[in-house]
């Protein structure tokens, strides 16, 4: 089976600070793959630079076997790839129902489309509803983005995400500030997209990772120094050192 | 929306205002008053156009002046050439060559400008519009032929099929005609699915990226509508004042543009229209106060736009807006 992502050598830097340094890393296709790492590890960094937002000073990223890695953020996302954002980032003056309905707008080619109200375009506002359903948001679907809660963005994200059908969805810290309650809920629900999508989770919360992850990844100082099952990472002496054993 | 809301009713009176009372006034030999209308509309026109790039689409243009002049030199030079001669190829008084001369050339120095401003963001952007237009007047103010920064005398209007633009009530009515054109046109463009992308690149350019929109294509396009839109008010203008001069597209009618936008609400659809308003009534009232005050009637139509931007979030439309978050 090819591998959805292979990053091969990435580096980059920041003046003095080498946020990414020689990084190699595959998503197989259908696999959740986590990668975890300490405050400052360079996990937002790995993906701007996977997602397009910022381009890396060597190493290359291969999407199903085509050289992406200076291609632009737009032109990922017709090829596949979608991401989430670790501080959520989603348009607040907007309705959460207009917020899927554009990402789901996105999938159909341009939208220099100026005649029709966006707004009454049947199969974007039932499919949006749809998946604000899915994440558990069916009722908050005509509310103002701004008025919702910190948890309920997070499960925004999760819809957005899946409105683009991506191929490959990388999903920036989806537990984020969220309580006990709220993570467990998350994990069930990505639980239940994983398999349909390759996933790239970056992640702080352990417990989450170990129940979601197929393979995982530890990312210190912008190198992976293990990849492995989540028993194998476990019973990692190196990663034990450089991160587990801390907490 | 099957009931209308509180700022429909407002939309729907003052344009039933506008489309009334100035015709009133002179049927009863108040003549002014629809003069002074007419200068309303059409700068209601202009920051109709700006609010569709500034209100929903975040960039603020510090240029829109520019695209006012244009528009009117687009009548002016052809109107020049007729009398006196030269240039055969658009030396003639027909609107079917002024309009799309005016609305042309916008669109295409939008296009031109756009490919470059559009490349910065924020401050940059504000100041590359603004530097653009002070090319263009100085541009204007260097070729003699056309009067330099003395301006130049339309001697003749353009002619039209259905409007004569000597008769005031005439050219009144064009002006309000093409005022509701273009609130419908910006409406539209805006609920359609390229307006959500506008407003969205407002919102979050990063995540329209992410989503697979290429947001500065989009912006341009909107660039481009809102410069022509803004030439073809111009031409009015040109048409409506007989008088231009490079002077229409100096940077503080930009700024008077703005001032419009922001004052009546931007992103709404009578903000613009509510702005152009109080601009030209304030303009008229404070400026014909007894001296000394009149001839600083700035400074208190300053005040007045810090007391708004300050105390009335979405401008004098969000008075109206009945929303009570925030």
């Amino acid at each position: 089976m090819t591998a959805v992502l292979k990053v091969e050598g990435l580096n980059k830097s920041f003046g003095g600070i080498k946020a990414t340094d020689n990084l190699n890393l595959t998503v197989e296709a259908g696999e959740l793959h986590a990668v975890i790492g300490p405050n400052g590890a360079g996990k937002t960094t790995m993906i701007s630079q996977l997602c397009g937002t910022q381009i890396p000073d060597s190493g290359r990223v291969l999407f199903k076997g085509r050289d992406i890695t200076r291609l632009a953020p737009h032109r990922r996302a017709h090829l596949g790839i979608t991401r989430s954002y670790q501080i959520t980032s989603l348009i607040m003056e907007m309705s959460v129902l207009d917020n899927v309905a554009l990402a789901l707008q996105a999938r159909e080619g341009h939208s220099f489309r100026f005649l029709r109200p966006a707004r009454s375009i049947a199969h974007l506002r039932d499919r949006g509803r749809e998946l604000l359903a899915r994440v558990g948001l069916a009722d908050k679907a005509d509310q103002a983005t701004v008025a919702l809660s910190h948890g309920e963005h997070r499960r925004m994200e999760i819809a957005i995400a899946l409105a683009s059908e991506a191929e490959l969805m990388l999903l920036d810290e989806p537990m984020a500030g969220l309580g006990t309650q709220e993570s467990l809920e998350m994990v069930a629900l990505l639980k239940g997209i994983k398999g349909k999508h390759s996933i790239l989770l970056i992640e702080h919360d352990m417990d989450a990772v170990f129940a979601l992850a197929d393979r995982i990844s530890v990312l210190v100082y912008g190198h992976i120094i293990a990849t492995g099952s989540p028993d194998e990472i476990r019973g990692n002496e190196a990663v034990q050192h450089a991160y587990l054993g801390e907490e | 929306m099957p009931t209308m809301s509180k700022r429909g009713w407002i939309t729907l009176v003052v344009l039933i205002l506008l489309a009334v009372l100035p015709p009133l006034f002179y049927l009863g030999g108040q003549a002014f008053y629809l003069d002074l209308a007419t200068r309303l509309v059409i700068l209601a026109i202009a920051a109709v156009s700006l609010n569709l790039i500034l209100g929903y689409g975040g960039l603020v243009s510090f240029g829109h002046a520019a695209f006012v002049g244009l528009g009117a030199y687009a009548v002016g030079i052809p109107a020049h050439h007729w009398l006196y001669g030269g240039w055969d190829a658009i030396a003639t008084l027909s609107g079917w060559l002024h309009i799309p001369l005016a609305v042309g050339v916008t669109a295409l120095f939008a296009l031109l400008t756009g490919l470059v401003c559009l490349r910065t963001k924020g401050v940059y952007f504000i100041m590359i519009t603004m530097a653009f237009a002070q090319m263009v007047y100085y541009l204007i103010v260097s070729i003699e032929e056309y009067g330099g920064d003395d301006g130049l005398v339309i001697d003749s209007r353009t002619e039209l099929a259905f409007f004569d633009l000597d008769k005031p009530l005439q050219m009144y009515a064009l002006c309000f005609l093409s005022l509701l054109v273009a609130l419908g046109l910006v409406r539209m463009i805006v609920n359609s699915r390229f307006g959500m992308v506008l407003q969205g690149a407002k919102g979050n350019p990063e995540r329209m990226a992410t989503l697979g929109f290429n947001t500065y294509a989009y912006r341009l396009t909107a660039y481009v509508i809102s410069g022509a839109m803004c030439g073809y008010a111009g031409a009015l203008l040109g048409n409506f004042t007989t008088f231009i001069s490079p002077e229409m597209m100096d940077w503080h009618r930009s700024g008077e543009l703005m001032f419009m936008v922001i004052l009546g609400g931007a992103a709404t659809t009578i903000g613009p229209v509510l702005g152009a308003t109080v601009f030209i009534v304030l303009e008229e009232v404070l400026s014909s106060l007894p001296h000394p005050f009149g001839i600083y009637w700035q400074l208190p139509f300053g005040l007045l736009l810090i007391l708004v931007v300050m105390f009335i979030r979405g401008g004098l439309a969000g008075l109206f807006s009945g929303r009570k978050e925030r």
